[in-house]
């Protein structure tokens, strides 16, 4: 169990990787591949770097991705759909 | 031990230096300019080794004495009233991140109207900060308090902010006597201290991370047990003072209370005129006392209901004003006796806002008013504005 620590230091560095921030997310983005043209877009416009380029187009990294949907208003081909997410 | 008369900023800034801070950084406000002035001046003789860090702004002040207390260094800094609003936001982080930073107050009111003179409502506003605040009544007090603030606020147990308030031009612009403790004396008192987590590139940290909900409650549980034990923490270091230096401070100082009907509650400079008026009134039979307050935070209701406990009324004057409800001190005087089965009358007085001088004879009214209830049994109106001009409204 994480303790209380004085002035709430944290000793471990880089540690805000252990936050998964996706858990903020009520609609997940969803990529159809087959409207995807690579142009990477989404990509540039992500605000968390959650997109990843991969040889078969965009990947999204679910751990962070907040589902702030501006992928899917960015995309010109309607290629990504924010879908409610159930967990 | 060598006398001198000097001015109250240059005693907190003589205070300051015999305490021997690292850094410095200080935004010049009227009436505490005085103060880095006089630090500068220090640093430019060659009679202090600190680096004073010139910055734009009382909000980037706080952010850089952050900063540096986080890498180790002993800090001070020095503010009023609209700097002290501006502050406010990095002051609560400065708590919250448990840094001994301790700040020279010239107490001042807020605007508007625009208003350079005396009174507490700079301070009080800040009272929820998390910082621990002293108020001094004369040039003496001022020097001395803010060498017992770095001890107090860098105790293992503390770790704490702390704010040393001298009144404004009553005490920071008017010349006083005052014994300079010896530098050997104050090292002896005041050892270098050493934080023991401290911000370094080699081994990084971060100070004052995240707290989400399932950690915020207790972190904050934490801080305020730091500043309840703080004030045990005082105590000794108040006695641990009178040894060394001679000169004795209590978080309450009462004066002719034992049998007194009506007690009188003062923060800062009119504490002195307080005793003058209690002198005056008993020679003419009247059971009067008056309390000092010298620890605002921690609140010292335990003390404070010990010396006041078979009064008659509190009469408790407030130099401060929360709007739509009376004085600051006042709502917490009154809170410390709430549970109690049988306590004293309390009522409000406020006064000398906005450097308004505060006068004998305005005690001997807040005595009159204060008797009028014990007669009733009652108290009609507890918030009672003295010394008020009704030609102007």
């Amino acid at each position: 169990m994480v303790k209380i620590t004085i002035g709430a230091i944290n000793k471990v560095p880089g540690s805000s990787k252990n936050y998964k921030t996706g858990d903020w997310r009520t609609l997940k983005p969803v990529i159809d591949m087959e409207k995807c043209k690579k142009c990477w877009i989404c990509y540039k416009f992500c605000p968390e770097g959650c997109i990843k380029k991969t040889d078969d187009g965009p990947e999204t990294d679910y751990d962070y991705c907040k589902g702030c949907g501006i992928c899917a208003y960015e995309c010109p081909f309607k290629a990504i759909e924010m879908v409610m997410e159930e967990r | 031990m060598a006398k001198i008369t000097i001015m109250g900023n240059m005693a907190t800034a003589l205070g300051a230096k015999l305490s021997r801070p690292d850094v410095v950084p200080a935004y010049p406000i009227t009436p505490s300019t005085l103060f880095p002035e006089k630090i500068s001046e220090y640093i430019a003789d060659g009679e202090m080794d600190a680096e004073m860090i010139r910055v734009e702004s009382e909000h980037s002040a706080m952010s850089a004495c952050i900063g540096a207390s986080a890498c180790g260094a002993r800090v001070c800094t020095a503010s009023a009233s609209q700097g002290i609003a501006l502050m406010s936001e990095m002051m609560f982080i400065a708590a919250g991140m448990r840094l001994p930073i301790v700040m020279a107050v010239g107490n001042r009111a807020l605007a508007a109207p625009i208003n350079i003179w005396c009174d507490h409502q700079d301070t009080i506003s800040q009272r929820d900060t998390g910082w621990l605040q002293f108020y001094a009544e004369r040039n003496q007090e001022g020097l001395d308090l803010m060498i017992i603030a770095f001890k107090v606020c860098e105790d293992k147990r503390v770790l704490l902010p702390g704010m040393v308030g001298i009144d404004a031009f009553v005490l920071t612009h008017t010349t006083e006597a005052v014994d300079v403790p010896e530098q050997e004396l104050v090292d002896e008192f005041l050892p270098k201290y050493k934080l023991e987590l401290s911000l370094d590139p080699n081994k990084p940290m971060t100070f004052g991370s995240f707290g989400t909900p399932e950690f915020y409650q207790e972190f904050k549980y934490t801080q305020v047990k730091a500043i309840e034990k703080s004030s045990d923490v005082i105590d000794e270091v108040f006695a641990e003072f009178k040894k060394k230096f001679g000169r004795e401070y209590r978080k309450i100082m009462p004066y002719k209370c034992e049998d007194a009907d009506v007690i009188i509650l003062t923060m800062g400079s009119m504490s002195g005129t307080a005793r003058a008026a209690v002198n005056k009134m008993r020679e003419e039979g009247k059971k009067v006392g008056c309390c000092k307050l010298t620890v605002y935070r921690p609140f010292p209701g335990k003390e404070l209901m010990d010396l006041t406990k078979n009064a008659r009324v509190i009469a408790v004057l407030d130099r401060d004003i929360s709007p739509g409800f009376g004085g600051a001190l006042y709502g917490e005087v009154s809170a410390q006796f709430v549970n109690e089965p049988k306590h004293p009358l309390i009522t409000d007085y406020i006064i000398g806002l906005g450097g308004r001088d505060v006068l004998i004879e305005n005690f001997e009214e807040i005595y009159d008013k204060s008797m009028d209830a014990v007669k009733k049994g009652r108290v009609e109106k507890p918030v009672e504005w003295i010394n008020m001009n009704q030609e102007v409204l």
